[in-house]
């Protein structure tokens, strides 16, 4: 019959055998690769730190937790934390059966082991199969969570942006109205209309048109700032939200140049092109507040004053344009887009 | 169906031939979408209908791309977690020949529904194996023929195998182990870091 201790040494790779006196006996195959070298001579406690569920002095201490589990460190390894079943061997010692619980894949990683190093029963090995298996899926599900991401990126920023110019859509400015409208920003809209891009249309055809709306998305972001949001609401219609710019010297500095400047001939395909632009402004700050959708109707209005006063002019809301744009438009011919 | 199955072809047929091969197959075989997500399941009538694509694209059986498919798993850089997977089943190559029939097991452990066919492994005369494969996805023997092929030079093992075709049902395949190091073997740490995605 096998003897007890050839039997542990056998099946057993993390375990240790304490004598009466404290002092390690016999200790399992793979717990010399732990960092520590050969225990056998030590005492026990001066090799290893039982951290719960008490802390024994000595050997009655260790024997009094028979039956246990505990958990403990190499003194070498203060780092890892392993557990031990704790046997009585019936002769004055103890028998600890070791084990790393979750921390084997850390100490697999740090002391290098291999199968060999577990016992053939031991799940150790399926565990890092399991580990190793779950980080690649995890990593191919984190990378088609990532393309799907930038497509959803690309879709929303395409359904906010005007395909021909870049520049932003209505459905932008929805959106961008709907933040003002919760916040106490001020800010200040310009309603544009572009004068005689009908005619380039008819005359020069769509490919004229298309140049001439992508020179004046060029023009409008050359002249506002970084955090206006220019929009091209329809088709020659073109509106810019300023956030903050509440001085009337400088809407009317920015008003004249943007007229200014689209109202410069081009050059297309060795013909000149010249169209210009009606601005209608309005602002938010006035009492009673006015919602964002109020302020559009309110430069709405102040277009329609500006063109009725004749081309390559700009207006200022005041009060006595009046609140509704089909009032105002009764009596003539509506305000032409 | 699984996409980490259509993807592994998708991969291998642009990695191999090119990403105009692809297309070309894609095209034959007339399905609905041009490439595939390994974390997306598909329609399994998808499949039977990308082989013949690819088979026709690139002018050669279906059996012959199947096992180059196992063989692209086992060697190719991008698919380095697969040989590791793999190494998990044994140190030498006759334990990892015994381990088969844990392979579907140890599939859906590390993919959950990703379906192998059921392995089964005897060793009637020492040296000499037999696997047969039974279940869906049809053909996957060839897949395992490529892959074990490559399995045996990773170990560093001689070993001949062959697709007997099918028997009862099950894909029959044999494994001769010539000698069990014949050259050097790759090697292999539990320890090692999975850096790369299963595609």
């Amino acid at each position: 019959m096998i003897t007890a201790l050839d039997l542990l040494a056998q099946l057993r790779p993390l375990h240790v055998c304490v004598g009466r006196t404290g002092h390690i006996r016999q200790v399992g195959h793979s717990l010399a690769k732990l960092g520590a070298g050969d225990l056998t001579g030590l005492r026990f406690l001066e090799a290893f730190e039982v951290l719960r569920p008490a802390q024994p002095s000595g050997m009655v201490g260790l024997r009094s937790l028979a039956g246990q589990v505990l958990r403990l460190r190499l003194r070498a390894e203060p780092g890892m934390i392993l557990r031990a079943l704790v046997v009585d061997d019936g002769a004055g010692g103890v028998i600890l059966d070791l084990s790393f619980g979750i921390a084997v894949i850390e100490a697999v990683q740090r002391f290098g082991l291999t199968a060999r190093d577990f016992a053939a029963s031991d799940l150790a090995v399926e565990l890092l199969f399991l580990q190793e298996a779950k980080s690649s899926a995890m990593a191919a599900s984190f990378s088609l969570n990532a393309r799907l991401d930038g497509a959803r990126l690309a879709a929303e920023t395409e359904a906010m942006t005007d395909g021909l110019t870049g520049l932003h859509n209505r459905r932008a400015l929805d959106g961008a109205l709907g933040r003002l409208g919760q916040s106490d920003t001020h800010f200040a809209v310009l309603q544009m209309d572009l004068d005689r891009f009908k005619p380039v249309n008819d005359t020069l055809g769509h490919a004229a048109g298309d140049a001439v709306l992508r020179r004046v998305a060029s023009i409008l972001r050359a002249q506002t700032r970084q955090d206006d949001l220019v929009v091209r609401t329809g088709g020659d219609e073109f509106l810019v939200v300023c956030p903050g710019l509440t001085d009337h010297a400088r809407l009317d500095q920015l008003s004249r140049s943007l007229i200014h400047d689209l109202s410069q001939p081009v050059d297309y395909e060795g013909m000149q092109v010249q169209i210009g632009v009606s601005i209608g402004i309005a602002q938010s700050a006035s009492t009673p507040k006015v919602t964002p959708e109020g302020v559009i109707e309110r430069a709405d209005i102040a277009l329609y004053a500006a063109k009725r006063a004749g081309r390559g002019r700009y207006r200022l809301w005041t009060e006595d344009m009046g609140h509704s744009l089909t009032e105002l438009a009764a009596p003539q011919e509506p305000a032409q887009a | 169906m699984h996409g980490l199955i259509f993807r592994t072809v998708e991969a291998f047929v642009s990695d191999a031939f090119g990403t105009g091969s692809w297309q070309d197959a894609v095209a034959i075989a007339g399905l609905e979408v041009s490439a595939f997500e390994a974390m997306l399941q598909y329609d399994p009538a998808y499949f039977p209908r990308l082989l013949d694509g690819c088979a026709e694209a690139l002018d050669r059986p279906r059996s012959v791309i199947l096992e180059d498919i196992g063989a692209y798993l086992i060697t190719h850089q991008n698919h380095a977690s697969v040989r590791r997977l793999m190494r998990f089943g044994g140190d030498t190559y006759s334990e990892l020949l015994h381990s088969l029939d844990e392979l579907p097991g140890r599939t859906r452990l590390a993919v959950s529904g990703l379906e192998l066919p059921q392995i089964n492994i005897r060793e009637p005369i020492p040296h000499q194996f037999v696997v047969t494969c039974h279940g869906d996805p049809a053909g996957f023997g060839h897949v395992l023929v490529g892959l074990l092929r490559a399995m045996a030079d990773d170990y560093g093992t001689l070993a001949v195998l062959e697709h007997r075709g099918v028997r009862d049902a099950a894909e029959v395949i044999e494994v001769a182990v010539v000698e069990a190091a014949f050259s050097e073997d790759r090697g292999f740490m539990l320890a090692d870091r999975a850096e790369d995605a299963l595609t």
